[in-house]
């Protein structure tokens, strides 16, 4: 905020206006904390051990900070009968992820610069159709996708993963696509078909290397999209294959006599762990890219 | 030699609405033909067709004598320069204007010296490393050009390429266009709605509206013989002047009546004995209305006239009035010692005079 120069005749300094920012900060700062709150728990409970967690005091720092509870979360909480910690659903999640979100982003580009550049007819009625497969809750595709992946003979196993996840991110990729390919000249495509490019070679060429703010955009939206995904990942997979947030679940569940708050809680972190680091590092090219569409070069 | 471009019979429709209806345009090589029009007219649409961006209707159409009315695009042997310019925004000035060379699989050599050749050209051999957006307006339009120039096209086509760019600017660069046409002897067609830009540039222009040609012929033809009060007002600046007038045959000529605001009609003779009906729209220049006491000649007539504003605008002064129940404007010399509400003495020269019908807007001489 840009202050202005003006001050009021007779007081060097405005107390009103400062004691109001202080207001502000302080009431930004509370909400701060009643916000970081849950994480704060979370983070002090996995570093405690079992005793202290059950005298002491939920809020408190811990008296002696020991990592055993991140060592059995990792490699060797039991989930069910196995107890081989979240590592091997971790990758899995990896596995269904990075494939997941390559493929969707990809195709979301294509589909984005297809409607948006080769205005072919019926190009609005396609995209409204894929804008409401946004808005359908997953809980109705469940049978039908199962049907769907147990004739393709996919049922259970990571690719079938993949596939529901690109379909069910198409939807929201090709919007982001498409809003930021629609703010693009029409002029562009026809100078390139003049130059004598075709349709993939003006794609490859001219709009993939335009695109890297929504690519970042998308990136980070269906990362998160996929990697905290529990519904599909908890009907579509098996022993084996499951995500890490199904072995989150089934390592709250499926402990015996005393609960390892502490290992639920490091678990808990290892599963957010991915989507934080993704936002912490691509974060400022989300906003910028979110905001890009509107601004003209 | 078979025209350079050869547009037959051609439509164009958006699903009911006719956008283009029954174009037919021919131009020889070397040709420089100006496609000018109000916003909506069509010309921008009937330049796409030209280049294969928008499928016709129905129609046909020849391009270097080669049936060009199914070609794609690229196989058209044709090179456009736009109203955005266009530039492919990741790619260097010189990988912008080698990209159409290396997507058709020229040899690199071939490439670099034609690059260098364009760039001589342009005088932008400092550019070749930059980005378009590190670019001035003025330097994109050149980028521009010299994507089109180093492909050596039968046929140039640029859509309103200066109206992005400010006045000066869009003046110098309008010189520069017309000394590359004829340097290079180049066909072209070119679209603007600025009707000062298709008179100094073109060989031959076509002037449109809704999606019809109005007329079609070189830039005299179109200032001096307008061919209906479309034309007529839409070419010049500023327009001329349309008025209605009464006409009688006399044994001097055509006696052409005005009526004045408040005081007898002028009556000015045409020295030519004309077919003409009673009630027409007279077309005047400005130009052609002069100071009485600068102009002599036998065809200037002498009339009083009030003056109710006075425009200088440095060479000359623009006087304008009423006649006719509509204003008027002359042309007079910059030192004119007119004022607003006096009496002027003007001269009329109606050596040039255009004669259109009130109820078709046909010219009738």
């Amino acid at each position: 905020m840009a202050d202005t120069s003006f001050t009021p005749a007779g007081s060097g300094i405005n107390w009103g206006k400062i004691a109001l920012r202080w207001m502000l900060y302080v009431m930004l700062g509370l909400f701060a904390l009643f916000y970081l709150m849950p994480l704060f728990v979370m983070v002090t409970t996995s570093i405690k051990s079992l005793e202290e967690i059950r005298t002491g005091d939920l809020i408190s720092l811990p008296r002696e900070v020991t990592f055993d509870a991140w060592r059995t979360a990792w490699s060797g909480a039991c989930t069910g009968i196995q107890c081989e910690g979240v590592r091997p659903y971790f990758w899995n999640s990896v596995l269904i992820a990075i494939p997941g979100v390559a493929l969707s982003t990809l195709i979301g580009a294509m589909n984005g610069y297809v409607v948006a550049q080769w205005r072919f007819r019926g190009a609005n009625l396609i995209f409204s159709l894929m804008l409401f497969g946004c808005f359908i809750p997953f809980q109705v595709v469940l049978l039908p996708m199962a049907r769907v992946l147990g004739i393709m003979g996919m049922a259970g196993t990571i690719p079938g993963l993949i596939f529901v996840h690109v379909i069910y991110g198409l939807g929201f990729t090709t919007l982001f696509f498409r809003n930021y390919y629609v703010s693009i000249s029409p002029e562009l495509t026809k100078a390139a078909k003049v130059d004598g490019a075709g349709f993939f070679r003006i794609f490859w060429s001219i709009f993939l290397p335009l695109s890297l703010p929504i690519i970042v955009v998308t990136v980070i939206w269906q990362f998160t999209q996929i990697w905290n995904d529990f519904l599909f990942g908890v009907s579509f997979s098996q022993a084996g294959t499951q995500p890490v947030t199904v072995a989150l679940n089934n390592i709250v569940n499926s402990t015996t006599g005393v609960k390892e708050y502490n290992v639920d809680m490091a678990a808990a972190i290892i599963a957010a762990l991915p989507t934080l680091l993704v936002y912490v590092i691509a974060g400022k090219y989300f906003v910028r890219g979110l905001t890009a569409g509107s601004v003209k070069g | 030699m078979a025209p350079i471009l050869e547009i037959n019979n051609l439509f164009k429709n958006y699903g009911s609405v006719e956008i283009l209806k029954d174009i037919n345009i021919s131009i020889e090589k070397g040709d420089f033909l100006v496609l000018v029009g109000p916003s909506g007219c069509g010309k921008s649409t009937l330049l796409n067709c030209i280049a294969g961006l928008e499928p016709i209707t129905s129609g046909q159409m020849n391009i270097g004598g080669d049936d060009m009315t199914f070609v794609s695009p690229k196989d058209r042997d044709i090179a456009m320069v736009f109203q955005s310019y266009a530039l492919y925004p990741t790619m260097t000035v010189a990988k912008n204007i080698t990209f159409g060379m290396k997507v058709r699989g020229v040899e690199q050599d071939v490439q670099d010296r034609k690059l260098a050749e364009v760039a001589k050209q342009l005088q932008m051999e400092n550019l070749l490393n930059r980005k378009p957006g590190q670019l001035s307006g003025g330097q994109r339009q050149r980028v521009a050009m010299g994507r089109a120039l180093v492909r050596d096209p039968k046929l140039f086509l640029f859509d309103e390429p200066l109206s992005n760019l400010d006045a000066k600017l869009r003046v110098e660069m309008r010189t520069e266009i017309k000394a590359l046409h004829q340097r290079l002897g180049a066909s072209m067609v070119y679209v603007t709605h600025d009707q000062i830009e298709a008179m100094t540039l073109a060989t031959k222009i076509v002037v449109m509206k809704g999606g019809v040609i109005q007329q079609m012929g070189t830039p005299a033809e179109i200032y001096n013989t307008p061919a209906n009060l479309f034309v007529a007002d839409f070419m010049g600046s500023p327009a001329m002047n349309l008025v209605p007038a009464k006409t009688s045959k006399g044994a001097d000529g055509t006696h052409v009546e005005i009526a004045r605001n408040g005081g007898e009609p002028i009556v000015l003779t045409d020295a030519k004995n004309r077919d003409l009906p009673e009630d027409v729209i007279v077309g005047v220049r400005p130009e052609d209305i002069a100071d009485a006491d600068a102009r002599g000649g036998e065809a200037a007539q002498v009339a009083e006239c009030t003056i109710d504003i006075v425009e200088p605008a440095g060479a000359d002064t623009y006087a304008v009035m009423q006649l006719g129940g509509k204003h008027v404007t002359a042309r007079l010399h910059a030192e004119t010692n007119a004022a607003a509400g006096v009496s002027q003495r003007l001269a009329f020269d109606l050596s040039k005079v255009s004669y259109f019908d009130p109820e078709t807007g046909l010219r009738l001489n």
